[in-house]
This record gives C-alpha cells, sequence and structure tokens, in this order.
C-alpha cells in the first residue's frame, strides 16, 4: 500500500530547508487550504453531476446531456452561473447575521474535511481526539441555518430554521451515540487508529448485529443531519418554498447548496471511515492472494470510492420516499432510533467485554 | 315530484310552483329560512346537498335560485327567492343550515352585491377589496375609469362584514374580525409550489399548528360567466375548457348537453360513445396527474414521472384526435368537431394494456411505503356528514363515504348503459381520498374497454342552425367531472347569447372546506389536505 506520508514528509523537509519553521508553518497551512478548496470545489461539481445523473435514471429521464460531453460540464456551467449572479441585499434584515450565516455553514463543513482518512497517510491532521474535532465542528453548521432563518425576518425562513434546529440537535445524539458505539469498539478516537484497527477485517463485519445497527441508524440520522430527502423538512419546497434559505441569492445560496452537497460526502466519508475500514481495501482474514490484490488499488480510490458508494444510497432515499412531518420526525429519533441506540451501546460493550467480534 | 311539491304546499301555503327540468319553489325572503330548515330536516325531503347557489338579475327583480338534492332520496328541487329592492337587495342566509352555503352566498355578494343576513363572514370572494360596482347585474357600468388597472401592492383588509336583524327586524351591518389581534399569520400562496395555482392561504399558526386558514381567492377570476352573456351559444363552450383544464371534455360535455336539451337537438349515438370515451380518458389522464403531483408535494418526486409516463400516452391519444394535448376545444353543438383519428382504437388499446401494470407499479413505490400511510392515514379527516354539507363531492367526496358519483345518481349520456362500479371508501382521510382516485383510473379503463370495440358508425355532427337561438327558459345540468360535480345552469331570453350562464364549478367547495378540515393539524397536514381534495384554481375562480 503506497504511502502519501512519503511525499508530505518530503515537502515539509523540503520547505524546511531553506525556510525558517514558522515560514514553514505558514506555507503549508496555505497550500492545504488551496488544495482543501480545491477538493472541495470539484467534489461539489462531482456530487452536483452525480446526483442530477442518479436521479435521472430512477425517474426514466437522462439528465444533463447538452454542456459538454455527457453533460459533464453541466455543473461547471451551473457553479459559473451561481457566481456571476447578483447578491440581492433587502430591507429589513438583519445585514451582518445574515451575510455571516452561509460561511457558517460552509466553514462547517469544510472544517470537518480536516479529519477525513483521504488515504494513507493522506490526512489534513492527525490527532488523538479526531472523531471528537468531527463531531464538534459539524455542530456548528445548524448555528447557520438558525442564523439564516432567523435573520431573513421572513415566516418561511423562521419556520425553516426553528425545524431545522429541532431535527439536527435530535439527530445529532444518534449520530453521536452510534459513533460512540463504534468508538467503544475500535478502542480509539484517533481517525489513523481506527482505519488501522479495521485492516484484518472492516468493523461492519468484525463488529457484525451491533455494528450493523449502527451502521443503519448512522445512515438515517446522517440522513437528516444533512437535511436532505426524506428528512428534508427546513426546506421542504412544497410547503415552505426553500425554508431557511429562501431569501438567499448568488454565492449566498450557492453555498447552502454546496454545503449540502459536502455534507452529503461528509456523512458519507464518516460512515466508510467508521465502518468500512476508511481507506483500507477489502481484506479478508485468510485470503491473503484476494488482499494483495486489494492493494493495488490506491488507498484515495477506495475511500472516495466507498463514499460515494454510501453517498447513492442516500440520493437513492430522497428520490424514493415521501417526506416526514415535523412530529414523525421527532418522535422517530426520540422514541425509537435513540433507546435502540443506547440498547446497542450496550450490546456493543457486551460484545466487546466478551470477545464475541470476528 | 309531486310528492315534493305536496309537502312543501301543505307547509307553506304562499309558495307558488313552476315546472322546468326540477321542480322550482316561488317562496318569499322572509319565509325562506323557514322553507329551508324544512327542506333540509323534514325526513320526507331531506335536501342535505345544496348543489349551487344561482345569483340572477332579472331588470325588476334581483334573487338567488338554489339547487337543492337529496343524497337519500335522489331527488332534486330548486328555490327562487327574490327581492325587489335593487338599491340595497337583502335575502336571508342559509349559511347556518349548509356549510358551504356561506362561500355560496359571499359568490352571490360578489357578483350581484345581495347582503345575505346571518352570513357572518360576506365579503367580496373573487373581486378586490375596493371593487366598485357588481359586475352580473344588469345595470353595470364597465367603464375602466371606475375600476383602473392599480400598481400599487395589493389592497387588502383583515376585517370582514356580518349582517344581523336587531330586535325591530331592521338590518344592522358589523364588523368582524378575520384574524385575532395576535394571530402569527403566515401567507401560503399566492406564489407557492403546493396550492397547485394562484390560490392563497392565509394562514393563523401556532408553531406547527394551524389555527385557522383564511382562503383568498380570485387571482386568476376572468369573469368568463360575464363574458359569456355577451357571446354566441358556440362561442361560450370555448371557455369551458379554461376552467379545470383537466376535465376540458366533461365540462364541455355538460355544456353541450345543456345547450343540446335546450335547443331540441338529438346528437348520435357514435357522438355519445366518443363523448363518454373522450370523458373517462381525461378522467385517467387527470388522476394520473393527481397521483404525481401529490406525490410530488409530498416529496416523493419520482411518482411523478411514472404517472406522467401514462398520461403522456393519453394525451398523444387527445392530440391526434383533438389537435391539442390540453384545453381541446373539441365537442361542439350537437356533436364533435372532427371524427376520430385512424390509429385511435389501437392508441387506446395500447394505453389500456400498461394501466393495471403502472397501477402495480405505484401502489408498490408510495400507496404501500411506510412514510406515506404516516402521512396520509388519518390525516384530514372529513365525515360524510360534513363532506354533503361542504358539498365535497367527486372522489374526495367518494373518500367520505358518500356515494355522490353523477354518472351512477343521475345517469346521463349513454352511462346508464355501462357497466362500472362506483368506488366509494370510508375512512374519510386523505389515504381515502388518494386510493379512491387510484381505483377510479381502473374503473374508467372499464368504461373505455367496454366501448373501444363497440364505436358505432354514424354521423359525428348533428344539423345545427348556423344562429342558434333558445327558447325562453331555464335549464340545469350536472356532470361528473374528473375533481366532482360540475353543473351549469343557463337561462336563456330568446336570443342569440345566454341570459345568464352560471358555472357550478365542483373546486370552490373543496377549497372552501380546507379551513374546516385542516384546524389542529399541522402546516406540512395543510399540503397533504390540500392535495388530497385536489382542487383546479382557475375552475373556482372561473
Amino acid at each position: 500500500m503506497f504511502d502519501f506520508s512519503i511525499i508530505t514528509t518530503w515537502i515539509d523537509n523540503l520547505l524546511r530547508s531553506f525556510m525558517p519553521e514558522w515560514l514553514t508553518v505558514v506555507t503549508e497551512c496555505v497550500l492545504i487550504g488551496f488544495v482543501l478548496l480545491l477538493a472541495y470545489s470539484l467534489l461539489a461539481l462531482f456530487y452536483i453531476y452525480f446526483e442530477r445523473k442518479v436521479c435521472a435514471a430512477f425517474q426514466c429521464r437522462i439528465g444533463p446531456n447538452r454542456v459538454g460531453p455527457w453533460g459533464l460540464l453541466q455543473s461547471v456551467a451551473d457553479m459559473f452561473k451561481i457566481l456571476i449572479k447578483e447578491l440581492i441585499s433587502l430591507k429589513y434584515t438583519d445585514k451582518f447575521l445574515f451575510a455571516l450565516a452561509p460561511y457558517l455553514v460552509i466553514l462547517a463543513s469544510m472544517l470537518t474535511f480536516a479529519v477525513l482518512p483521504w488515504g494513507n497517510g493522506l490526512q489534513i491532521i492527525n490527532f488523538n481526539i479526531g472523531i471528537f474535532f468531527l463531531i464538534a465542528v459539524s455542530s456548528i453548521g445548524v448555528l447557520g441555518i438558525l442564523l439564516a432563518g432567523w435573520s431573513s425576518n421572513n415566516k418561511f425562513t423562521l419556520i425553516g430554521a426553528m425545524r431545522s434546529g429541532a431535527q439536527m440537535v435530535s439527530y445529532e445524539l444518534s449520530i453521536g451515540l452510534s459513533v460512540l458505539t463504534m468508538v467503544a469498539f475500535a478502542g480509539t478516537m484517533n481517525i489513523v487508529e481506527i482505519v488501522e484497527a479495521q485492516d484484518r477485517l472492516w468493523f461492519i463485519f468484525s463488529g457484525h448485529l451491533p455494528a450493523l445497527i449502527a451502521f443503519v441508524i448512522y445512515m438515517i440520522a446522517g440522513t437528516a443531519e444533512t437535511n436532505r430527502g426524506p428528512f428534508d423538512l427546513p426546506e421542504a419546497e412544497s410547503e415552505l418554498t426553500a425554508g431557511y434559505h429562501t431569501e438567499y441569492s448568488g454565492i449566498h445560496f450557492g453555498f447552502f447548496y454546496l454545503a449540502e452537497y459536502l455534507n452529503l460526502f461528509v456523512v458519507s466519508g464518516v460512515a466508510t471511515l467508521l465502518f468500512f475500514g476508511g481507506w483500507m481495501p477489502l481484506h479478508f482474514p485468510g485470503w491473503d492472494g484476494f488482499n494483495e490484490i486489494m492493494n493495488y488499488i490506491p488507498s484515495i480510490v477506495w475511500f472516495i470510492g466507498k463514499a460515494v458508494a454510501l453517498s447513492f444510497i442516500i440520493i437513492w432515499f430522497k428520490w424514493t420516499f415521501p417526506r416526514l412531518r415535523i412530529d414523525q420526525m421527532l418522535s422517530l429519533e426520540w422514541k425509537y432510533l435513540l433507546p435502540i441506540n443506547l440498547f446497542n451501546l450496550v450490546l456493543m460493550v457486551l460484545v466487546i467485554a466478551y470477545g464475541w467480534f470476528i | 315530484m309531486a310528492q315534493i311539491q305536496d309537502t312543501i304546499a301543505k307547509l307553506f301555503p304562499e309558495a307558488t310552483f313552476e315546472q322546468d327540468d326540477t321542480l322550482l319553489v316561488n317562496i318569499p325572503d322572509a319565509k325562506w329560512h323557514q322553507l329551508a330548515t324544512q327542506l333540509k330536516e323534514n325526513s320526507e325531503l331531506a335536501f342535505d346537498f345544496l348543489v349551487t347557489i344561482v345569483g340572477m338579475d332579472w331588470k325588476d327583480k334581483m334573487g338567488c335560485i338554489y339547487y337543492l338534492t337529496s343524497t337519500t332520496h335522489n331527488h332534486h328541487v330548486s328555490v327562487k327567492v327574490t327581492t325587489d329592492n335593487r338599491e340595497e337587495p337583502v335575502l336571508h342566509s342559509v349559511s347556518d343550515l349548509w356549510a358551504i352555503a356561506g362561500m355560496f352566498e359571499r359568490e352571490v355578494y360578489d357578483f350581484f352585491g345581495i347582503v345575505f343576513v346571518g352570513n357572518n363572514d360576506l365579503r367580496r370572494l373573487f373581486l378586490s377589496v375596493d371593487w366598485n360596482g357588481f359586475p352580473l347585474r344588469k345595470d353595470y357600468d364597465e367603464n375602466p375609469a371606475l375600476n383602473p388597472v392599480s400598481t400599487d401592492n395589493e389592497r387588502q383588509t383583515d376585517f370582514s362584514t356580518a349582517y344581523y336583524e336587531n330586535a325591530e327586524g331592521k338590518v344592522e351591518r358589523r364588523v368582524v374580525r378575520v384574524f385575532e389581534p395576535d394571530d402569527f399569520v403566515v401567507n401560503i400562496g399566492p406564489q407557492h409550489p403546493a396550492t397547485h395555482g394562484v390560490l392563497r392561504f392565509r394562514t393563523a399558526v401556532d408553531g406547527e399548528t394551524i389555527k385557522k386558514i383564511d382562503v383568498y381567492m380570485g387571482y386568476i377570476h376572468r369573469g368568463i360567466e360575464k363574458i359569456c352573456e355577451k357571446l354566441t351559444y358556440p362561442q361560450t363552450l370555448h371557455f369551458m375548457d379554461r376552467l379545470d383544464y383537466f376535465s376540458a371534455h366533461p365540462y364541455h360535455h355538460c355544456l353541450c348537453m345543456t345547450i343540446e336539451q335546450a335547443a331540441g337537438i338529438e346528437v348520435s349515438r357514435r357522438v355519445q360513445v366518443i363523448r363518454v370515451l373522450m370523458d373517462e380518458l381525461s378522467r385517467i389522464a387527470s388522476h394520473c396527474l393527481f397521483i404525481g403531483t401529490y406525490c410530488m408535494d409530498l416529496g416523493a418526486t419520482t411518482m411523478l414521472f411514472y404517472t406522467l409516463r401514462v398520461r403522456e400516452q393519453i394525451l398523444d391519444i387527445m392530440e391526434k384526435t383533438c389537435g391539442a394535448r390540453m384545453t381541446f376545444n373539441y365537442e361542439c353543438i350537437g356533436g364533435v368537431m372532427q371524427d376520430l383519428a385512424p390509429d385511435f382504437v389501437d392508441d387506446v388499446k395500447a394505453l389500456l394494456a400498461v394501466i393495471p401494470k403502472n397501477i402495480k407499479e405505484y401502489n408498490k413505490i408510495f400507496t404501500g411505503n411506510v412514510i406515506a400511510k404516516n402521512r396520509l392515514e388519518g390525516v384530514g379527516y372529513l365525515s360524510k356528514e360534513d363532506a354533503i354539507s361542504w358539498s365535497v363531492s367527486g372522489p374526495s367526496g367518494r373518500g367520505s363515504g358518500w356515494a355522490c358519483d353523477v354518472r351512477k345518481t343521475n345517469p346521463y349520456s349513454i352511462y346508464s348503459e355501462l357497466e362500472f362500479d362506483e368506488v366509494v371508501r370510508h375512512e374519510g382521510d386523505s389515504m381515502a381520498r388518494f386510493k379512491v382516485r387510484m381505483d377510479e383510473i381502473v374503473q374508467s379503463a372499464r368504461i373505455i374497454e367496454q366501448l373501444i370495440d363497440n364505436i358505432p358508425e354514424g354521423e359525428i355532427c348533428a344539423k345545427v342552425p348556423k344562429v342558434l337561438k333558445l327558447p325562453v327558459g331555464r335549464w340545469f345540468r350536472t356532470v361528473e367531472g374528473c375533481r366532482g360535480t360540475f353543473g351549469v345552469y343557463l337561462e336563456s331570453d330568446g336570443a342569440t347569447s345566454p341570459y345568464r350562464l352560471k358555472i357550478a364549478p365542483p373546486c370552490l367547495p373543496l377549497a372552501s372546506v380546507v379551513d374546516h378540515i385542516t384546524r389542529g393539524s399541522k402546516i406540512a397536514d395543510l399540503i397533504t389536505i390540500g392535495g388530497s381534495l385536489d382542487y383546479i384554481v382557475p375552475d373556482m375562480d372561473r
């Protein structure tokens, strides 16, 4: 398995050889920021295209096929259109908060990129509370959404923001608990260690029943956390026109739009990390030849491939199911997912304590 | 008929009777409310379904004709109440007896300025609050300077008026509030994806719970009834497809039958079969569109494409024969405009072959889905009594257990010879209304199956005089549109254009009942309920 840390260490050493310590750090930060932004926008472009094509297939349509070969440039054109649109400033809004909100939302989703296991030796920061950091920063997003709804001074956005607040705060519990279950199984919060612990077998297989339950709950809660269908109540277009981002235009709207897609990637990325071994290739104990072949596929392909496959499932939900109602959604969380999750945590503890895992 | 006349004559000696296509009772306004109470509550009469209120201006008098039907005895009566006072016409309201009467009276007030004593919410219904004059009066001044096009914000008011009789019997006016001063009112519409057109719900909410809805109509009011008074009979037909644009065929059918009946024109068997085929094809298309858009409103966007696939096939069939994909001008007085396209029969058979497969698919994707069940079952309950009182006819009424299919209760054209079941469900919730439509597609397909191989030869249009004049008289006919009982009232003074053409649309009651059903539900349920009623805004606004 190619270790990307060889390249990163080489760059680090190269920079250190002719730069003082502080300048090296600054340069690296700028470089990483640049790469991150690039990855972010490229992924967003890909996801927009991907979702449109997938949903077209579900709906017996062709999807974008005019701009560029197979419509590949369609999302580039869309992005360009959003960039050149006017930022309409509205009367009677809280100007500062109104402008701040989209940045908070996009900041939250971008920060989570820092701890995703992109490949072998390819993550931005590696520290011992990686998962904790991830949960913490992804919660900032809800603040942005609440601010957006409130500062727009519009009844629809306010209702959308309130729904979103209730929804995200509730479902964060489920996400937290299912992540906790897997952290307990891995015995560490460090992202790298979690991935390496799955070298023998992915957690979804080795943790069998409790891991499976945790995975299902994580996927449901993750869909709710990203405000996607069937949990897209905050922006239910048939009820609230566009929910909390009704009043936004231009790139500010684009930020919400991008953040939604990127959160989709983040949620599937974290699911990949916790259940499907992050960048770890598919290994089965005893199948050495198979494992060897799997190792030939680069780790970054493994990670992005798995994340996209999981995103496909979430997209599939969205285009199949009708939307839930706010009370049904909250009762699903508090009456079903949360108790099951707590029970599952106990089950996982038993599995660990008695060594029932594979 | 005679029995009804006897019963009424015994109770009200002052009543006089006329016999048109229905029995017409003349009653002075002072006795009207008493008569109405008897009509509704006397078990021999039991007229519980108010089909429509026709406002009339006879130049010397003004007044209303009430068309009533009994759902238990299936008999009909009409009552004529008049007033001589043109300056301040006042009649008694019956909004306490039939829930929908309040809305119908608002319409009459809007067009004729007749004040209804006892109606607690008498505002204009379609025209803007500061409109000058009452357009359907015969002495209405059409000078555009009186009602200039406003470029300001829309004028509106939070107040309504109620008229009541004080102790001395004098009519007094009182201002009533539509909403409480501290209500949080959300405007759902007029530009809103879920209202299916420019309809506006002023919704008072408490958190996510709905306290009251004020339905605000008239954004696409085109004054079709007024326009028709200046057109010749064949010309009036062309407005029927601008009402409920999905039931263009049944609506044309209704007006054609009314005019043909009045003029004494016989249509051939071939024409009748073609008309019924077209009616049923539009019913399938309309219900398919309903299922698709309804699921889309609930967030299941993909269903829309699956249902539109079938609808597309029907539109192709229509296009070949009628030359249009919407607003079909196909039926004409005496027959139809042109003969069926050569491959009509093959196309329809191809359609019939795919329908069962598609219905199965819809049920698999949506009807059985647990989220869909949670969203629909038990939501928006409408009891049978309320459905009748609010005149909620059509599939929505049949979802509440009210067997109100005009094709069965008062068969017209060749429906009495055809074999099909009336779909009635008793749950009364949104799911029942949804399933009724699903099953009606199957029944319509059954009707088409019976006819498609037996289209008789014959002329496609009877001989109709170039200048059509109807004899003096009045006619009222109803048909089963795609959304409910559609009625046309036609009064002729012997000229080439109607003296009054009143359209009784099914969608006005459907929209009016929204407030009644949604109280205490969530905002999301408003979409579920409104969607399940399936109103079409141009139909109610006319």
